[in-house]
């Protein structure tokens, strides 16, 4: 199939259609909106679900009921509409039925703004509702891995009975870039044996999330922990990029990421040996691998669009080995290679001057 | 002998030829005892649904929402497919649930609470869609399962847990009577208000059901049953003072009657 | 090799649409591209802005903080972009409205009368074609045939009555370059 060129949001909403979904419920808000407009234009063309609801609460709400009934059902949103949706979140979690969410980050917190953000990956990775659990979450970088994760999303959720979110920002909702669309799949046919749809033939069931009895919800959610566990073990995904040689390494994911890789070649075009590390998978996170990468580096700069979030998952994975750097912009302002590139080159030229106090970790924000 | 053996027994007696089952436990209820306190209106309401239900022969494609309150475990108590909501999020549920099985019967099961205060929102806009789902909205003027808290639907001077000097209107605001404001909505083919305080108004209110379902059967718009409904722990009364609460309290505030009754509904020939 | 431009004039001159164009003929021509609009509200009004990446590797960083040309439409977009064109890049500028000389020496300042060419091909609304025709001509970034083509495809069907105006605006700008014999490279 021929590449096309894209816009974000659209790639995301037409690769979800080509994967399969029965149902869409959304709401609007900037910048993921033409996702919502695009499948309010394709799905009733192919006489699937399209609904906009009355606030973001209620979308995820719908898309529980149509995931009960077994349907392949997703939501799209932003920012400030994933905290309202963090409530049906957790119950969906709780019922263990499969939803995909699309979270186009924006500026927080409040109503912040609408430029791009990575400030939800405390909220999508750690809590995205209460109680105990985690939903996978994925973080493309160019649009055509963003169509690919989008198509992969729903096997992912149906296999885990899990919620799977792309996590994206403004910048790839709003970007366009060649993409090749992977092929059309029909809806699905069968529905999955926990699904309500009528008792015809069978015992009723009831999908529920409520286990008033302390024992059996500990059963529950030990029974939620194993399979977050299996998850952990097989779904992590990440890129390395010029890593082999490399004495410096990025961590970044998403946008950032994109340009975190200019930034590394700029490096060594400035005699740096820096190479990238790119978690795609945020949760779970490769902390394994980036353990690995770890061990042959002389220093590690984070570059978030936040106050430092993923930081905290690449501290717990280098332990205090190398020296971890950190720059992050705020408030939708986009780190631009040539600042990712000065601070690579800093690292490297402190940790030549270092006098055997190196290993002291530093934390900085960029001006 | 336990209600759940007696029970148990009926219904392998061998009925002699010259006599005939006039009352026998539903198919569609549950074979379960139920949490419900002594002289609870829930118990009562979930079996007149479950009649219903097995008259239009509808079980194996009937669908409940239960709700967050004190029918939280109303779908252990029915025979048929359910899922539990979080707290007013029956009627986007049952949306999400509608719009992928157009031909199944779904209905929500929501308390005053439930419906009228946390999810007002998703009720107000369920109904403007028309979604042709069946809304069984049980008001008994206070939050059941937290302990007796002031509701929405708590008439003014009553005292609960969370308004012990009595409903004051100038803080507390007055009553809401959401089944009168639905029905001014074009989406809603049926909204009405009966009464669980004698036999006479509880026939009345398994009709209204029936009629609802019937509403979605034919595929009409939203349907509404708002039901007088009885709580003698939280009103701190005995079962038998809770129906007369019902019938010189609630009934004051909340007239029993039709708001909203589609046309084609009243010449449905299966009136019962 | 990644080659950067940034596109940018008032909101409704067509600053994005001139850039996707750019993007679409670069893709077609077997190119590796980004674009990314500035999605503010200075979409509403104001100054709108797009940044297009063309290479022949995937590109990375779809911002830039010293893009190698810029085409400024109006003075606010002159005044914002000519100290950040890398050093030996370009600024493309509509000399219709841009009234001021060039700071920078370090760069190429292509002072074009677009406004008037674009006039002369029928439409104000043509500016933005017109700077591209200009840009494909100075620049090696795809051939103009390319972008005739891209326009041919991507004008919106709303607007099929502009298709002949906008080709003709291409082509002026890029005899423009030709006639003034400014050095291309």
């Amino acid at each position: 199939m021929a590449r096309a060129l894209w816009k974000g949001n659209e790639a995301l909403a037409e690769a979800a259609i080509r994967a399969g979904v029965d149902a869409f419920f959304g709401y609007p808000i900037t910048p993921q909106t033409e996702l919502l407009e695009y499948m309010a234009r394709r799905m009733p063309e192919l006489g699937r679900v399209f609904l906009q609801a009355e606030s973001e609460i209620a979308a995820i709400n719908m898309v529980y009921g149509a995931a009960c009934a077994g349907a392949r059902a997703m939501t799209s949103s932003s920012s400030p509409g994933i905290s309202l949706m963090q409530e049906g979140l957790s119950y969906i979690a709780g019922s263990e039925v499969p939803c995909v969410v699309v979270d186009i980050m924006r500026g927080g917190p409040g109503l912040g703004n609408i430029q791009p953000s990575q400030a939800d990956y405390f909220q999508l990775t750690r809590s995205a509702g209460h109680g105990d659990f985690h939903p996978l979450v994925l973080a493309p970088a160019t649009l055509q891995e963003a169509v690919d994760l989008m198509y992969a999303s729903f096997d992912l959720a149906f296999r885990y009975r899990t919620i799977v979110i792309i996590a994206g920002d403004g910048a790839l909702g709003q970007m366009m870039e060649p993409v090749e669309m992977p092929p059309m799949r029909p809806p699905a046919q069968d529905r999955p044996d926990w699904a309500v749809f009528g008792a015809k033939g069978r015992p009723p069931r009831a999908i529920t999330s409520l286990y008033l009895d302390a024992e059996e919800l500990e059963q529950v959610n030990q029974r939620l922990q194993a399979k977050l566990k299996v998850i952990a073990a097989g779904e992590q995904r990440w890129e390395c990029y010029l890593t082999e040689d490399a004495d410096y390494l990025v961590v970044a994911f998403g946008t950032v990421a994109r340009i975190a890789k200019s930034a590394v070649r700029a490096a060594r075009a400035m005699g740096v040996r820096a190479g990238l590390f790119r978690p795609i998978s945020l949760w779970p996170y490769p902390s394994g691998m980036l353990g690995t990468l770890i061990a042959q580096m002389r220093g590690v700069l984070v570059v978030e669009m936040n106050a430092g979030q993923m930081l905290e998952d690449v501290r717990m994975a280098v332990c205090g080995r190398v020296p971890v750097r950190f720059l992050g912009r705020m408030g939708g302002v986009i780190p631009l290679p040539d600042e990712i590139a000065a601070e690579i080159v800093h690292m490297a030229r402190t940790r030549q001057r270092g006098n055997g106090h190196g290993a002291q970790r530093l934390l900085q924000f960029k001006e | 002998m336990t209600s759940l053996s007696l029970r148990a027994s009926l219904r392998e007696v061998s009925v002699p030829p010259q006599m005939e089952i006039v009352y026998a436990h539903p198919a569609a209820l549950a074979d379960v005892p139920m949490h419900y306190c002594p002289g609870c209106s829930h118990g009562a309401i979930h079996r007149m649904i479950a009649e219903v239900v097995d008259e239009l022969a509808i079980r194996e494609r009937t669908l409940c929402v239960a709700p967050v309150g004190c029918a939280v475990f109303a779908y252990k108590y029915f025979n048929f497919d359910s899922c539990e909501a979080a707290h007013g999020r029956a009627p986007a549920m049952a949306t999400g649930l509608k719009r992928i099985l157009p031909d199944r019967i779904i209905f929500t099961y929501q308390g005053d609470g439930d419906l009228a205060s946390i999810g007002a929102n998703e009720i107000l806009h369920a109904a403007l869609r028309g979604e042709p789902i069946g809304v069984i909205f049980v008001n008994n003027a206070v939050y059941g399962m937290t302990g007796g808290q002031m509701a929405p639907t708590t008439p003014v001077g009553m005292k609960t847990t969370s308004s012990p000097l009595g409903r004051d209107p100038l803080t507390q605001g007055r009553p809401i009577h959401l089944t009168e404001m639905l029905a001014t909505i074009s989406g809603v083919a049926y909204a009405v208000r009966r009464s669980m305080h004698s036999v006479a108004e509880m026939r009345k209110t398994k009709k209204a059901i029936r009629l609802a379902f019937q509403a979605q059967l034919q595929g009409l718009g939203l349907s509404l049953v708002e039901i007088l409904a009885a709580c003698p722990t939280n009103w701190r009364l005995t079962p038998v003072e809770a129906l007369d609460f019902i019938r010189d309290r609630m009934a004051s505030e909340y007239p029993v009657g039709d708001f909203k009754v589609d046309e084609r509904l009243r010449n449905w020939s299966g009136e019962c | 090799m990644e080659t950067s431009i940034i596109i940018s004039g008032f909101g409704g001159q067509g600053a994005l649409f001139a850039g996707q164009v750019l993007a679409h003929a670069a893709m077609e021509s077997g190119k590796e591209v980004t674009w990314i609009p500035s999605y503010g509200p200075e979409m509403r009004g104001g100054t709108a802005h797009c940044t297009v990446v063309i290479g022949d590797e995937p590109i990375g960083s779809p911002l830039v903080r010293n893009p190698h040309c810029v085409i400024a439409m109006n003075l606010p977009s002159v005044d914002k972009y000519e100290p950040l064109v890398a050093a030996g890049g370009r600024l493309l500028y509509d000399s219709s409205l841009v009234k001021r000389p060039l700071h920078r020496t370090d760069i190429l300042g292509v002072a074009i009368p677009a406004h008037d060419i674009a006039l002369r091909c029928g439409s104000q609304q043509l500016v933005n074609i017109t700077m591209l025709g200009a840009l494909v001509t100075l620049c090696p970034l795809v051939e103009l045939a390319a972008v005739e083509q891209a326009l041919r495809i991507h004008l919106p069907e709303r607007h099929a009555e502009l298709l002949r105006p906008n080709i003709l605006a291409l082509h002026a700008g890029a005899a423009y370059i030709r006639e003034q014999r400014i050095a291309t490279s």
